[in-house]
């Protein structure tokens, strides 16, 4: 961990324009940042403190959209009862993410921009190979220890997993990532690696996430989100699937359904194949696993995460079944 | 604070007896941040120590440009093995004469990534970790072997002293007409102790005081001392608090020799603190292990042939066997039995102890093994266990001192439920949860060595008691009161303990589960005494109110004395000390043999282990015992396993105190719960890299992995394993939780997982 000056800014202008200084990190709850600059990936010349800055932390919900801002503490977000009414499928990534020390510390827009739990990202003095660090140095985990890593969205240059919960979400319901005034669907933030892993965000220099907004939908109100993973508690995902569903006035028919997967991709997975399989037909069990199948559609595995490409479908049916069986 | 304040405060008066459910008295310092731990003191003009490692697992470093890193800000030293003052060869714990050539903890020659090859000393810990970075290492590199599986591995090297057979195996194995044979496999697994590794050293004059958690005070001040040639008694290790060790922190390692010899090169008291990641390499936890089992048996079930061919990888430079032929040998009754076991040398740091080396392993290939041939015989697990129960150990052929399996079966078996089993595998199901019942069997044996304790009655009635040895947790402090307010008959919180010190009279190593029963053995015997001559003083001293009674003995009770003649209130102890102007009375003991009463065997006795006991020395072969009853939840789709509950019996003779030794058993089990299921050390073969070297990823079980845990105690009083008849507890636990797991979820799925951790990916 190199030494670096901190700044604390006082107003969101003076955070932007120190933001777009070379070599700038912002800190919100430090969770990540912390963790990559001792680990050696994250090594700022200068650190823009934006966690005390005013008017960034609420959460506002209206009959259109929920709009959280980007210093809205997880935990805060994931217990707010207008999220676990209108969107629970949030609430529940947030609670299943990380541990409650985490939770209570870490902000939402940093939570977006968390790194990717690729070992090798995260030694750089053993592994001085990583195109997500070091672009056109290549890439360990290709033929390393690839258990955790995507199955889907990966490139030859990187196939490290997007580790987080709630952008997945994000994804299912089409949230909009707020950059001061401009707006990006949240399916567009986050790119692919191609052959510039390095690139994972569709932020500017010297752009802030101000907040994130969630359009309302019948699918949202009707939402789960569901983690699976070896251990009970505080690990990333192996496969996890957020999926919301609207049925019609027959109660069968799928009028509206959103899928995301998380875990197994390079990016927030949206599974549109699945939605448009099973949009309009009605909610029957045997058509749910076949629809689902189609969630790893085009999968590459590497060996020892191939598990992976068996597993996601399931999880989004039972994710599905899940849903459409609650009341 | 130095030596921490642990006077019993809470609890029951019956509690502080021996036997009591007393709480542990070093909890509230510990839950309010006041004990001290090793790395939390800050001598004067302390400086900071950081490790620089080998980037590669094979071959030599060819030379190191420390330029950068001297030029860097607060820089003191970089330590190499060029500039690093000599040390000498120490005599290990086994007693081995020391080489004349000098010890190196800084490597040239590499056999293992992580391994030390310099060291940064510098103002602050942030500056010695930033000029680390700056030491460009140049290597000449060579192939490594990654671990057990690399095809390059090769079978390894026989161990014969390991060999043990008895009867006919092989022959009895081809006629039987039941043979099954399969092989287990159990992955490198860490201690992850939550407090680091880690030392301050400071040197005044030849003297040397060493801040540093430690479960052998004595066997790592010799090691000390001799490496840098310093007189035993110059050595002040203190290590009044460990934050978990697992069998990790008994011996002196290669990064206390480089910080002891960074503070005699500066002059200064050096700190250092491994780091997470290098808790996977500065020292080894279990190695790798793998084990062929066949079983012949007759068609009802009963073994007539047990034959174990075994391997455990070990490092390039030292051989570390993991003995898989220990729980083997003994759990059933065989008439025919072959065990053999390789070592095999892979590029690794040397494997060290994790909590039951050998039994833990072994168990896990013995116990799925039975159970395999229970299901291939038809034959309920218990009830094939039963049918092949060793009435005496089949190994020794002497009879047990006690072995209340029988008892552990029944008691387990009942308050499990075990009778609901459905014996077909799959066949139990709710929703889209498999669900299945696994039991599995334990034991750890019980060594002994001989103790010493210091025991003071005090003027002011209160007692202390004073040994070197080490409270990681597991209870030292508090049985040590309860045994000597019990021997002296004065209140617990009347007892003061000093532990952790190494001024304080001598200890041997707080390990293989002996330790409890030695010192409570030592402590017992010393407060006797002390008991004594107070009473002597009472009855005899010309100050004392009982002079005239002419008494021949007197009874002390709740810290008062009266006889037994007189139905008087009695005499306060402080009292009697007052009248009589005693300041104190003094009771050293020990409990060696008269052969080893002397300078030379009592030095020997308590800093290495060449005067440790077998469990089958005598006429007894002395063991715990336990079983394990489980019931698992599978996701029928997605494979994830998860514990539901589980109910364990166990036999660890008499208890000294009830709650600690449950806390102990569950703390193994619920280890054994994470070998089952998680933990799994893995490595790149590419450079023999730990690449899950931390917390976030080397997965240890969540208190949401874990269920309530039911632990009965079956054992009765054994004083043929010690003199209170209290047996082996600490590494009991875990032995026999990861088969009992692998079993349960044999019987939910109809998959047999013999390879650990059972992970979801094995199971869809």
């Amino acid at each position: 961990m190199r030494d670096f000056s901190y700044v604390r800014a006082a107003t969101i202008d003076e955070a932007l324009s120190a933001a777009a200084m070379p070599a700038t990190m912002l800190l919100a709850g430090g969770t990540t940042l912390i963790d990559l600059a001792k680990c050696g990936v994250a090594e700022p010349e200068r650190v823009v403190d934006i966690s005390h800055l005013k008017g960034l932390d609420g959460v506002r919900i209206d009959g259109k959209a929920a709009t959280i801002g980007a210093l809205a503490r997880m935990s805060r977000v994931a217990e707010d009862p207008a999220i676990k009414g209108e969107f629970p499928a949030i609430s529940e990534a947030l609670w299943q993410a990380a541990s409650a020390q985490i939770r209570n510390m870490a902000t939402i827009g940093g939570n977006l921009l968390q790194r990717t739990r690729c070992a090798y990202f995260r030694d750089p003095a053993t592994f001085p190979n990583c195109n997500k660090r070091n672009p056109g140095s290549g890439c360990a985990a290709l033929t390393g220890v690839n258990r955790s890593h995507a199955v889907l969205g990966g490139s030859s240059a990187c196939i490290a997993t997007y580790p987080g919960d709630l952008a997945v979400a994000l994804t299912a319901f089409d949230a909009l990532v707020h950059l001061g005034d401009r707006q990006v669907p949240v399916d567009d933030f986050f790119l692919l690696p191609g052959a510039r892993p390095d690139k994972e965000h569709a932020m500017r220099p010297g752009e802030i996430i101000t907040a994130i907004s969630v359009p309302a939908s019948p699918a949202a109100r009707r939402s789960t989100f569901l983690k699976v993973r070896d251990r009970q508690s505080y690990e990333f995902a192996a496969a996890s699937a957020a999926v919301g569903i609207e049925l019609g006035g027959d109660g069968r028919t799928i009028t509206d359904i959103r899928i995301a997967l998380g875990g197994i991709a390079t990016k927030p997975w949206r599974a549109r194949a699945v939605e448009d399989a099973l949009r309009g037909t009605a909610f029957e069990h045997d058509a749910i696993k076949e629809a689902s199948r189609l969630a790893v559609e085009g999968a590459i595995d590497h060996g020892a995460n191939h598990y992976k490409i068996e597993l996601a479908p399931r999880v989004v049916e039972r994710a599905i079944l899940k849903i459409g069986a609650a009341a | 604070m130095t030596i921490v304040e642990t006077r019993a405060k809470r609890g029951d008066a019956a509690d502080g007896a021996l036997g009591g459910r007393l709480s542990r008295i070093d909890g509230p310092a510990k839950i309010t941040g006041l004990a001290d731990y090793a790395l939390e003191h800050h001598p004067q003009g302390m400086v900071h120590a950081v490790l620089v490692e080998s980037a590669i697992a094979s071959g030599r470093v060819v030379s190191i440009d420390a330029n950068a890193a001297e030029r860097a800000p607060g820089v003191l030293l970089v330590m190499t093995p060029d500039n690093a003052l000599p040390i000498k060869s120490a005599t290990d714990w086994l007693n081995t004469p020391p080489s004349d050539a000098p010890y190196e903890p800084l490597a040239r020659s590499i056999t293992f990534a992580g391994q030390h090859i310099a060291a940064v000393i510098a103002e602050t810990f942030e500056q010695a970790t930033a000029a680390a970075a700056l030491v460009k290492v140049y290597y000449e590199e060579a192939p490594a072997i990654a671990g057990l599986d690399d095809p390059k591995a090769g079978d390894g090297m026989p161990l014969d002293r390991m060999t043990i057979e008895w009867g006919d195996a092989h022959g009895a194995l081809a006629n039987a007409p039941i043979r099954i044979k399969h092989e287990y496999r159990t992955p490198r697994e860490y201690n992850v102790p939550i407090e680091p590794h880690g030392l301050i050293a400071e040197w005044k004059g030849d003297r040397l005081t060493v801040w540093e958690p430690s479960q052998w005070i004595d066997g790592m001040a010799r090691t000390y001392a001799e490496w840098f040639d310093i007189p035993f008694e110059n050595v002040e290790l203190r290590s009044p608090y460990i934050g978990g060790g697992f069998g990790s922190k008994a011996l002196a390692l290669e990064h206390g020799a480089i910080a002891i010899n960074a503070a005699r090169m500066l002059g200064r008291p050096v700190k250092l603190a491994v780091t997470r990641a290098q808790t996977f390499t500065a020292y080894g936890g279990r190695p790798a292990t793998r084990q062929t089992i066949e079983l012949g048996a007759t068609r009802d079930g009963k073994l007539v042939s047990i034959v174990q061919t075994g391997a455990n990888e070990t490092s390039m430079k030292a051989v570390q066997v993991e003995p898989l032929g220990s729980v083997t040998s003994i759990m059933y009754a065989t008439p025919n039995f072959s065990s053999r076991q390789n070592v095999v040398p892979v590029n690794t740091v040397k494997p060290g102890a994790l909590r039951a080396p050998g039994e833990n392993p072994s168990a896990f290939g013995i116990e799925c093994a039975i159970d395999e041939l229970a299901y291939e015989v038809g034959i309920d697990p218990v009830q094939i266990r039963l049918l092949n129960y060793a009435e005496e150990d089949p190994h020794a052929r002497k009879p047990w001192s006690t072995r209340r399996l029988r008892e552990a079966y029944a008691a387990g078996a009942e308050a499990f439920g075990w009778s609901a089993r459905q014996p077909k595998p799959r066949s139990m199901r709710e929703g889209n949860q498999l669900i299945g019942y696994g039991v599995a069997a334990g034991t750890y044996p019980v060594r002994r060595t001989p103790g010493e304790a210091l025991v003071r009655i005090l003027g002011d009635g209160s007692v202390e008691v004073a040994s070197s040895g080490i409270d990681m947790g597991q209870g030292t402090y508090t049985i040590l009161a309860q045994t000597a307010a019990e021997a002296i008959g004065v209140p617990v919180e009347k007892v003061r303990v000093k532990l952790g010190d190494s001024s304080l009279p001598r200890a041997p190593v707080a390990g293989g589960s002996q330790f409890a029963n030695l010192i409570t053995g030592a402590v017992h015997k010393a407060a006797l005494a002390a008991r004594d001559e107070l009473i002597g003083l009472a009855i005899n001293d010309p100050n004392s109110p009982f002079r005239d009674l002419q008494a021949n003995t007197l009874i002390v009770e709740n810290g008062v004395i009266s006889s037994p003649r007189d139905t008087g209130a009695g005499v306060g102890i402080a009292e009697i000390m007052q009248r009589t102007g005693r300041e104190r009375i003094e009771a050293l003991r020990d409990t060696l043999p008269e052969n080893l009463r002397n300078e030379k065997d009592h030095f020997r006795n308590f800093t290495t282990i060449t005067t440790m006991l077998s469990p089958t020395d005598g006429d007894y072969s002395l063991h715990s015992w336990c079983v394990h009853f489980v019931e698992v939840r599978v996701d029928a789709d997605f494979g994830t396993v998860r514990v539901a509950r589980m109910v364990s019996a166990l036999d660890s003779g008499r208890l000294y105190n009830p709650k600690l030794a449950e806390s102990q058993w569950k703390g193994g089990i619920i280890m054994g719960i994470g070998q089952a299921l998680l933990e799994e050390g893995i490595v790149d073969a590419r450079n023999g890299r730990v690449m899950n070297n931390n917390l976030g990823d080397y997965l240890v079980p969540t208190n949401a992995d874990i269920p309530d845990l039911k632990v009965i105690s079956v054992g009765i009083p054994d004083t043929h394993a010690s003199v209170l008849g209290g047996k082996a507890v600490g590494e009991l636990g875990i032995v026999g939780v990861a088969p009992a797991i692998a079993n349960a979820v044999y019987h939910a799925t109809g998959v047999r997982v013999r390879d650990l951790p059972i992970t979801m990916d094995k199971l869809t």
